[in-house]
């Protein structure tokens, strides 16, 4: 088996250092009792030429994204990624190191990550930003914790247009718990009566999951003046090269899904939480943070920090259980950051808005089609004539793959039946746009 | 005051004397400034068309300040991530023996694959009936965890090891709600345990109790009995790591799952250190309930320098019901997902999308290439690994539990040190002079001075041999009195020790133009 | 100024015109290492004896800091929160973390003298 060493004469040798006769009484301490069962239904060893073909002929029944016309956002965005962002990553001392728990020989890491933390806190418009979380959807649910935590209150508004998932994941990790209000959009009008002395925090998502954009700064207003936290929630990272720094708005805690940047759709994973703050909540929030200091010899240097707040310390008094984080796609997103820098985040920003801009006009060409939104970055939603889900396998049939149903999130929304939201980003073509465009036709006639 | 101190010093030492001179390595380990003192506000590495665009759809909330992100231009870019890249240690630069975390070979086998367009650039929430490779590959991985657990289910959402101790929980907690036995109010955890489990436990509500080792390091039966009688009613699991903490396997395991069972309560089990058994012990057979596999550890997905990891949870019949979705439905040759909660028992849902997918496919890449006698024999190698680094330093050094063979891991204590003024964190100092990323140190917490070995399967004799050798030389050194070396280490590393007392009293998080 | 008492669990406390000055001990402090954060109570709040009312925090731990009295939280040592270090290199002294108005000073007689602790310590 090529990925282990030992001839059979090494592991004998080996045993005789033991001073065991055989290898299964190294195993003499599990009780007979504990031994498997029964035979495993699987196959032996596989040479990587079997291994790959096999692989390969599952990944061909898939429909890539770069084989259709594609528009499918929702949390989950297909953007080019610089050639030497996958290169740097694959790099060993990237790929096979672990969390840098010795410092000494870890800088490499520890400065990436002060680096990134750096990055996300600018962008966000924030003081502090941690070392990453899972995703979006779980860094939304710590930072509802997060605000209880600081502001020792209970009740957490959820503003409509939360991406229905994320909704869902909050909803698991705050448990059944009257503490959490969730608002329909003709509620979301009324968020200033809403709001009480026991509000903990106001969440909402910009641009929404409709693809509207949102008012940060009047809810930062209503928050804090009932002296609740606004949590601001962006599942397209891109759009702050176009759109103001939340945290220029008065939020206080900015929970963001990353993969936008450096990381490939992979199916739904893995991509990249983030979570940014003020500093003087920072010992409140969940997971690593990486800080600067001095060695022995005063050198500039860089460790984890603040880890009191962590489950290996804390145990049962953590702020979260969160160990692992998802250090490689933070290192994809920082890299692929440093390439953009500010200018060409701002390019790529517009570039995605101007893409979009031509796929709205197109859309309000078709008859049966309605653009819903007033404001969007890259996403919009559309009401169509006909049952979105049965629109989507249409077209999929075709090869276009054009969006969302939203009935596929909220099946029990009746009025969502015919709700469709598309995206486009700098790599949706005039050609992309107009195989949609008759598909659609053809399809809604 | 509770004195919880694990007493190891934080400080950086004193500077080492100047003989050493630390910049005499630079020749490949160059000082790199940071990314906001080398880039450029002007500098960019990506062209793009500078587009005009109007604010119609903008509603006046476009950006009105500057960001403060430098670019850089591709070259400059390649030069400070490879720079960057040399000042750390990495598994395929040496042994890396961080006991618990399993750092075995990562093919790249893997990586190529996942990297196949019709896995990687294939999006959550296109059809169902377009990614029907995609859910194939999940419920291929799925099958092998299962065959490989002899378990009924598995959930494949949880993002990480702690995420999927969440998803255990919550199953089991939506279990005893479903018997009407919500009440249950405590979780029995070793205190050999990983600090996850507690975090766990108290994330759910639940009161931790702790449950004592026995003198030869595992988990004391008769004080789970014990805590099992005095609180019958209230004990909702027992979160249990087997093979252990401390690199063994626990004897009794099937007694205190019956025990567990009898008084209504459920077994979790942390698979943390599931390499040491894989295909020779399914954890189905021992009566566990729910026990998360570390696609990181255990099925050689990169650590990545702290994540992506990936803990899918396998769940015995009785926990089957309430996983959370999504989950995949087979109907004929199609298959379905089901991703809402509607008419079935699941707690709901812990993450958005599906999971780990690029990590699923590195896993099963891995799965296929071992084989069911691939994965034995690695199990084996492991084992044997970790048990020949016992015979060849028991003799110098001091294994609290060292009267019997131990399974993928080592654990030595600093008694050995005692008196010589060396402790665990100078030793382990000490070893990244000799070009070793040091072993896992003070953990577990039941023993003083933890130093926890694991090699896994991946090393070489040659290998083992070498580290072994230098290990020896160490303590000898040591015990010599040649306590220098220790405190002043490392030496020969682009850093040396550093001041984490500073970093925490004054925490700077983030760059400051002039700061 | 009274005579200094100490729990078993380390903290001291004296009282200072009828108002008790509670830290730890500086044994303690030098069991935990340098000391880098302590979480200090609210003013205001009520304690029965034991209770848990700060978080002294090194850097690899977090302990918890238990009332040696019942009473009320009447100031907090604010000096902390920019350096933690008095606890380290002052902790009976300008590393006092909170002061109490004690409302049962019989309590103080179960508390252990200088004498009677050093030799708890040693």
């Amino acid at each position: 088996m090529r990925y282990l060493p030992h001839s059979d004469a090494e592991r004998k040798q080996m045993l005789d250092v033991i001073g065991v006769n055989k290898a299964d009484d190294l195993f003499a301490s599990i009780p007979k009792l504990a031994f498997k069962s029964k035979d495993f239904n699987l196959p032996d060893h596989s040479p990587e030429f079997l291994v790959q073909a096999k692989l390969e002929a599952m990944a061909k029944k898939n429909i890539c994204a770069s084989d259709a016309a594609f528009f499918v956002g929702g949390g989950a965005y297909r953007h080019h990624v610089p050639a030497s962002v996958d290169h740097l990553i694959q790099r060993s001392e990237w790929l096979t190191a672990y969390t840098p728990y010795q410092p000494e020989i870890s800088q490499g890491t520890l400065q990436v990550l002060f680096e990134f933390q750096t990055q996300v806190a600018n962008l966000t418009g924030m003081e502090v930003a941690n070392a990453s979380m899972y995703d979006g959807s779980t860094a939304t649910a710590e930072a509802a914790l997060m605000a209880r935590r600081l502001t020792r209150k209970n009740k957490v508004i959820m503003l409509s247009g939360l991406h229905p998932q994320y909704l869902d994941v909050v909803k698991t990790y705050l448990g059944d718990d009257d503490g959490l209000v969730c608002l329909s959009e003709a509620d979301d009008a009324n968020i200033g009566s809403i709001i009480d002395d026991k509000t903990a925090a106001i969440v909402v998502q910009t641009p929404d999951f409709y693809g509207n954009l949102r008012d940060i700064k009047s809810l930062a207003d209503i928050a804090h003046a009932k002296n609740a936290l606004l949590i601001v929630v962006i599942t397209e990272i891109v759009s702050l090269g176009l759109l103001e720094a939340p945290g220029k708005l008065g939020a206080d805690i900015v929970v963001a899904e990353g993969q936008s940047l450096g990381n490939p759709l992979n199916y739904g994973g893995p991509y990249l939480g983030l979570m940014a703050t003020r500093q003087k909540f920072v010992r409140q929030i969940p997971g690593r943070l990486c800080g600067e200091t001095v060695d022995a010899s005063g050198r500039r240097g860089y460790v984890l920090t603040l880890s009191t707040r962590e489950q290996h310390i804390r145990r049962e008094k953590a702020t979260s259980n969160i160990c692992t984080n998802a250090g490689l796609c933070a290192l994809a997103f920082s890299i692929h950051l440093s390439l953009l820098g500010q200018k060409g985040l701002a390019k790529l920003a517009k570039l995605n808005h101007a893409r979009a801009v031509k796929l709205a006009q197109a859309l309000k060409e078709i008859a049966g089609v309605e653009l819903l939104n007033k404001s969007f970055f890259n996403e919009m939603s559309v009401r169509l004539s006909k049952p979105a889900n049965e629109v989507v396998e249409a077209l999929a049939k075709k090869n276009i793959l054009c969006g969302i149903p939203v009935s596929r999130l909220l099946p029990n929304e009746k009025e969502a039946e015919n709700l469709l939201i598309l995206t486009a980003t700098e790599l949706t073509s005039d050609e992309d746009i107009d195989r949609l465009s008759s598909g659609l036709q053809e399809v809604l006639s | 005051m509770s004195m919880n101190s694990t007493g190891r010093p934080t400080r950086a030492n004193d500077a080492p004397s100047n003989e050493v001179d630390n910049l005499k390595n630079a020749a490949l380990l160059p000082n790199e400034p940071l990314l906001f003192e080398i880039g450029d506000i002007d500098h960019c590495g990506v062209d793009l068309p500078d587009v005009k665009i109007d604010s119609e759809y903008l509603s006046g909330f476009e950006r009105e300040g500057s960001l403060d992100l430098p670019g850089l231009s591709e070259p400059e870019c390649l030069r400070h991530y490879v720079r960057l890249s040399r000042l750390n240690m990495s598994i395929d630069a040496g042994i890396y023996p961080l006991g618990s975390c399993t750092m075995k070979h990562n093919p790249r086998l893997n990586e190529k694959m996942a990297r196949l367009s019709g896995f990687a650039d294939i999006h959550p929430l296109q059809p169902v009936s377009s990614v029907q490779g995609a859910l194939e590959m999940i419920e291929e991985l799925a099958f092998w965890l299962m065959e490989l657990t002899n378990t009924d289910a598995v959930s494949m959402s949880p993002k990480a090891g702690a995420h999927g101790e969440l998803c255990g929980m919550m199953a089991i907690k939506a279990a005893l709600e479903a018997k009407g036995q919500g009440y249950r109010s405590i979780v029995l955890v070793p205190e050999s345990a990983h600090g996850t489990n507690p975090a766990t436990a108290a994330f759910l509500g639940y009161k931790v109790r702790s449950i004592p080792a026995n003198d030869d390091g595992t988990v004391d039966v008769s004080a789970v009995i014990d805590a099992l009688e005095e609180n019958a009613e209230n004990v909702a699991a027992i979160m249990l790591t087997n093979p252990n903490t401390c690199g063994l396997f626990e004897p009794d395991v099937i007694k205190i799952a019956d025990a567990i069972h009898q008084a209504g309560a459920y077994f979790y089990c942390d698979g943390a250190n599931f390499n040491a058994i894989m295909g020779l012990v399914c954890p189905g057979d021992l009566g566990i309930d729910a026990m998360h596999i570390n696609l990181h550890k255990t099925f050689s997905t990169p650590h990545g320098g702290g994540g992506p990891g990936a803990g899918p949870v396998v769940l015995s019949e009785a926990l089957a019901p309430f996983a959370p979705v999504p989950f995949i439905k087979k109907d004929g040759a199609d298959l379905s997902l089901i991703e809402h909660v509607d008419d079935s028992q699941s707690f709901g849902r812990l993450t958005a999308f599906h999971g780990q997918i690029g990590m699923f496919t590195r896993s099963l890449s891995f799965m296929l290439s071992h084989g069911k006698d691939g994965i034995t024999q690695a199990a084996y190698d492991a084992v044997l690994n970790a048990n020949y680094i016992k015979a060849r330093l028991e003799k110098v050094f001091t294994a609290p539990f060292g009267n019997q063979p131990c399974m993928h891991e080592i654990l030595f204590d600093e008694t050995f040190l005692d008196g010589t003024g060396v402790s665990t964190l100078d030793f382990a100092k000490a070893m990244i002079d000799e070009g070793f990323h040091p072993m896992t140190m003070y953990f577990p917490l039941v023993v003083k001075g933890a130093m926890l070995i694991e090699p896994t399967e991946s090393e070489s004799k040659k290998s083992l041999d070498y580290f072994c050798d230098k290990m020896l030389e160490l303590a000898n050194d040591a015990i010599a009195g040649n306590a220098e070396r220790f405190t002043q280490a490392p030496k020969y590393a682009p850093l040396s020790r550093l001041d984490e007392t500073l970093a925490a009293r004054q925490p700077k998080l983030k760059w400051i133009k002039g700061d | 100024m009274s005579e200094t008492k100490y729990s078993t669990d380390h903290e001291y406390i004296r009282l200072e015109a009828e108002v008790g000055v509670v830290g730890i001990s500086t044994y303690a402090q030098e069991q935990l290492g340098d000391i880098v954060y302590v979480e200090l109570p609210n003013v205001g709040a009520k304690l029965s004896k034991g209770d848990e009312v700060a978080v002294i925090e090194s850097v690899k731990a977090a302990s918890e800091l238990y009332s040696p009295v019942s009473g009320e939280v009447v100031e907090v040592n604010e000096a902390l929160n920019d350096e933690p270090a008095l606890v380290n290199s002052d902790a009976q002294g300008g590393g006092w973390i909170f002061k109490i108005s004690l409302s049962d000073k019989s309590e103080l007689d179960e508390m252990m003298d200088e004498a009677t602790y050093t030799s708890h310590t040693s």
